[in-house]
């Protein structure tokens, strides 16, 4: 009790130098809190990803469309529950900035394959018999204002022209951690335009997704699928969803890697800036460390006094950081709209925040508290008057 | 409760003998005490006196066991320190040295309780003995109304006073004085020597002060003089 008594009135002996190391810690966490958000944010889709769930696309590129009647031969494989075709639509909601995932897809069996997307029946059933219609997530719905029955006009940019959809359902997610930024409509609507605009380009799909029966057969699945369409025009690739997102994200690893290091950087950073504090501290107490000494304690004691300090300094920055970072990062998740479909401090987060606040602490006490622990009697006796 | 009661030691306090201490500074060594032998009895009262760098503050540290000497024997409290490793020496110091600064060494968050309190961490007496102790001491050096008062709220004469309650109370075989009186005017001066005169004279304290002041040297027992590191007389 004595010592933790002296270690916080130490640590509150210069009031202006710990409220500024304390709020630069409380930055450098916050910060270090929001970039490895922003990360996590990255592996949404990955990390939500079912082990049921497969994903077939032309082996030659994302891009590349596969024909849509593979979807039956699919289906007629062992072990294959279910198979939904999806078109990535990329089109621009008044504003190029406007982004937010469109698909069109194979309404029944692509959402019974997501169960995490809550729809009210009504509000399916008013879908299914709209062509036109769309489903849109909660997250969607709330950052641009959609209701239902609401009009949302697209320019398409891969399927050119403009398009028209009704909202017809809102979903929510099972979990805070469920995309509800996405809008999904109906293939057949995609495809039966298309025909019209541009005939060749008609009955393509731009990937299957594929549920299985048994997870523990998801790679013998996958091959008998690849195998299924060796050798015919267009060759397919088949990966479990969690494979299908991971490679999606390192089409973009270098911006992952970037933040992860910047986040990192900041860390060190408040680590020299505390280490220098202690330094400060310790070269001012020589006198003191020495007196301590004289009468009869020990380095421990001493060092002690030193890590307490800089674990009370680096701890109070830190616990104002993590509790900053929820609503800074609700803020900002806000601010970014349905860029980042999940924007969730995880709890993982926040003890790597506690981690690093930790290493800051013992890291920037080390050699002072070895200066302390070694400092000679007499010379710092001198250091007085 | 404090062991105040005056204890007189069976043997000399302190033998000091052909004790030598050299420094290096530069390259060069600097003698500073040569074959210094002398004994201290228990319960003297003993002033070191000399010009600047004499040795007399450099003797005080070695018998103090802040220092280590280069050659010679030195018994303080029928131990010879010289044996004793860095953490045998801090122990040691604890349990029979009392520190008396010029300059007081207080710290300063601590309050005049706390810092009196300080020693006695070391002793693993309970936090209500300490306490207890604490308060006695205070009473002897005239501060039982300024316990709760921080260093920076004392006079010098009242921290010097903290400082001597906190020298006593571990009761130590010796008390060490460096210059005691020298941040202090004259009334708070001659204070704080009636006080470390009383420590002797009613509770057989063994104290080895160094001054350069004659008036206070007055109220030693025995006074060394020390020249260019040779006791002289």
């Amino acid at each position: 009790m004595y010592l933790l008594k002296l270690i916080l009135r130490n640590a509150l002996r210069h009031k202006l130098r710990t409220l500024l190391t304390v709020l630069g810690l409380l930055v450098a966490i916050l910060s270090f809190g929001l970039l490895q958000t922003v990360v996590d944010a990255w592996y949404t889709g990955a990390n939500s990803a079912a082990p049921d769930r497969l994903v077939t696309r032309s082996a030659v590129s994302l891009v590349v469309p596969l024909p849509v009647h593979y979807r039956d031969k699919i289906r007629a494989i062992d072990g294959v529950r279910s198979v939904a075709s999806a078109n990535w639509f990329a089109g621009v909601y008044q504003e190029p900035k406007n982004f937010f995932p469109q698909f069109a897809i194979d309404p029944v069996t692509y959402l019974t394959m997501y169960p995490e997307y809550r729809i009210h029946p009504d509000q399916l059933r008013d879908f299914m018999r709209d062509r036109k219609g769309a489903v849109i997530g909660r997250k969607l719905a709330d950052t641009y204002g959609f209701k239902l029955g609401d009009v949302v006009p697209l320019k398409g940019t891969i399927f050119a022209g403009n398009w028209e959809f009704v909202v017809r359902a809102i979903y929510e997610g099972a979990t805070p951690k469920t995309d509800t930024s996405q809008f999904f409509f109906h293939w057949e609507y995609l495809n039966e335009t298309v025909r019209t605009r541009a005939p060749q380009r008609a009955n393509q799909v731009g990937v299957f997704v594929v549920q299985v029966s048994d997870v523990s057969r998801a790679a013998e699945i996958s091959a008998t699928i690849d195998a299924q369409f060796r050798n015919s025009p267009a060759e397919t690739l088949t990966e479990t969803e969690k494979a299908f997102q991971i490679g999606f994200i390192k089409q973009t690893e270098a911006i992952v890697i970037a933040i992860r290091i910047v986040s990192f950087v900041v860390i060190f950073i408040i680590l020299a800036v505390m280490a220098n504090t202690m330094a400060m501290t310790a070269r001012e107490r020589i006198a003191e460390h020495a007196t301590l000494k004289a009468l009869g304690f020990g380095p421990g004691f001493l060092g002690g006094l030193i890590f307490g300090e800089s674990l009370a300094i680096a701890f109070a920055g830190s616990a104002l950081g993590v509790l900053l970072t929820f609503p800074v990062a609700e803020w900002f998740g806000a601010k970014m709209g349905t860029l980042f479909p999940v924007f969730e401090v995880s709890g993982d987060t926040v003890w790597l925040q506690f981690a690093c606040a930790l290493v800051v602490g013992v890291a920037a006490a080390v050699v002072p508290a070895r200066r302390a622990a070694q400092v000679r009697i007499v010379e710092g006796l001198r250091a007085v008057g | 409760m404090l062991a105040l009661q005056p204890d007189m030691p069976q043997f000399p306090a302190v033998v000091i003998r052909h004790l030598t201490k050299s420094y290096r500074r530069g390259g060069q060594v600097v003698s500073v005490l040569e074959n210094i032998s002398f004994d201290i009895d228990a319960g003297d009262f003993v002033a070191l006196m000399g010009p600047s760098g004499s040795g007399k503050s450099t003797l005080l540290n070695l018998i103090a066991g802040i220092d280590r000497p280069d050659s010679g024997e030195l018994r303080v409290a029928d131990v010879d320190i010289m044996l004793l490793d860095e953490a045998g020496l801090a122990d040691w110091r604890a349990r029979n040295v009392g520190f008396i600064f010029q300059f007081y060494n207080l710290m300063p968050v601590l309050t005049a309780l706390e810092n009196v309190e300080l020693p006695l961490l070391l002793t693993g007496l309970p936090s209500r003995d300490r306490r207890e102790r604490v308060e006695v001491a205070l009473g002897m050096v005239g501060l039982s109304d300024r316990m709760t008062h921080y260093p920076s709220e004392l006079s010098g004469g009242q921290q010097q006073r903290v400082a001597i309650a906190r020298a006593i109370i571990t009761d130590p075989t010796i008390l060490v004085a460096d210059e005691p009186t020298g941040d202090l005017d004259r009334a708070s001066a001659d204070d704080i020597l009636a006080l470390m005169a009383r420590l002797n004279d009613e509770l057989g304290k063994t104290i080895i002060m160094v001054t350069h002041d004659p008036h206070a040297a007055e109220r030693a027992h025995h006074i060394r003089h020390l020249e260019k590191g040779v006791l002289t007389d």
